[in-house]
């Protein structure tokens, strides 16, 4: 088994703590089934090597999952010239991921950690250049978070050195709440992956819970257009609990 | 925020998407910083298909750093590493913006960036 990275730095009261679902995010990317497939199509034994692959998760948190795909690039996708971009709409959390991805990273043999920004899901990326998406979304069949306090609240407040309880409660929700069926933001992100996943190779990795409708989800992704599959490729909640999670891999197959 | 993120990044307004004008995003007053780390050889070569070479030179041109090559460097003049190498890696990978704004060419929008990290999240009625 892979080590977890550390995120002994992160403030858990605001960012978003490593759990199940980010867990079940590494075990799956580092399974055998999606190494495989993910040398296969980043074309690791090739003599020729193809571009740099940029790989993006949307909503980092602590940045647990990024730098574990960081720190373990050679091993994920069989070479070590990959770079790494997260986004967060929560600005601790871009701070926060920033660190646990950077400190990761033990050398520049490993791979290339760009940077986290403070953007709304992908939305600040130049179409079609994301080879590998990861998405960890809000997903909790939820009430959304009242966004007119984002301003004030992704900031220290002027002249305070911490945050207040209500701002806290305010950044956590936007980590978990996930709006009707917990598929509200999930949903959005969707719209976006056939503009910003690349046309020859990329690929995305969402995870869902039993609620999110993940059959549904699926259907979607396969009726937009030729060679669009989607597959669920690691599942974990054995407990039959509400919040049964799986990751869904999406992807075109070209021919 | 590397020099080289901006190779990535364009205006996150919709309607900005499809005009050209959009990308790159322009720094303005911005404060750079050098931070140093070792050059990864097989990166640099495999990088260079996805430059946008003149954007890049244009971003470095309005960052006042010195002048870049008409066209880009090919894989073999990276050498192992030559100098072409060193400043390529100096340029897209140490060269940060630690304050300053991103300037959308083609609305004008500008984005933040505070201790490194850059805010492209919009005011409500942009969205």
């Amino acid at each position: 088994m892979l080590p977890t990275p550390s995120t002994s730095h992160v403030d858990f009261d605001r960012v978003y703590e490593p759990a199940e679902d980010s867990y079940l995010l590494l075990d799956t990317l580092s399974s055998a089934d999606e190494t495989a497939f993910l040398h296969d199509r980043f074309d690791a034994a090739s003599k020729q090597p193809s571009s740099s692959p940029l790989v993006v998760e949307v909503g980092v948190g602590s940045g647990v999952v990024l730098a574990f795909v960081a720190a373990n690039a050679e091993i994920i996708f069989g070479r070590h010239d990959v770079l790494t971009l997260g986004t967060d709409i929560n600005s601790f959390a871009c701070q926060a991921a920033s660190k646990t991805i950077h400190n990761a990273v033990k050398s520049a043999q490993t791979s290339i950690f760009l940077d986290v920004v403070n953007s709304d899901l992908a939305s600040s990326l130049r179409p079609h250049t994301i080879d590998l998406l990861i998405f960890n979304p809000p997903y909790v069949p939820t009430r959304l978070p009242d966004f007119s306090r984002h301003d004030s609240y992704n900031d220290l407040p002027a002249g305070q050195t911490s945050t207040t309880f209500e701002q806290d409660s305010y950044l956590l929700e936007l980590a978990y709440a996930g709006g009707i069926d917990g598929m509200e933001v999930t949903n959005r992100m969707l719209e976006q992956i056939p503009q910003i996943l690349s046309f020859d190779r990329g690929v995305a990795y969402l995870l869902l819970c039993a609620q999110n409708k993940p059959e549904k989800v699926k259907q979607c992704v396969r009726d937009w257009g030729t060679g669009w599959k989607a597959e669920t490729i690691g599942t974990s909640g054995k407990k039959a609990g509400w919040e049964r999670l799986q990751i869904v891999k999406m992807w075109q197959q070209k021919n | 925020m590397k020099l080289l993120t901006l190779n990535f990044l364009t205006c996150a307004i919709k309607t900005c998407k499809t005009s050209p004008s959009s990308f790159p995003l322009h720094p303005q007053d911005a404060e750079l910083e050098i931070v140093e780390s070792d050059v990864n050889m097989a990166f640099l070569r495999n990088i260079l298909p996805r430059l946008m070479w003149e954007e890049l030179r244009g971003i470095t041109r309005e960052l006042g750093l010195p002048e870049l090559p008409e066209t880009a460097p090919a894989a073999e003049d990276l050498g192992e590493p030559s100098q072409v190498a060193k400043d390529l890696h100096r340029l897209l990978l140490e060269t940060s913006i630690r304050e300053g704004k991103l300037v959308c060419g083609n609305c004008g929008h500008e984005y933040a960036v505070k201790e490194g990290i850059a805010n492209f999240l919009l005011p409500g009625h942009l969205v």
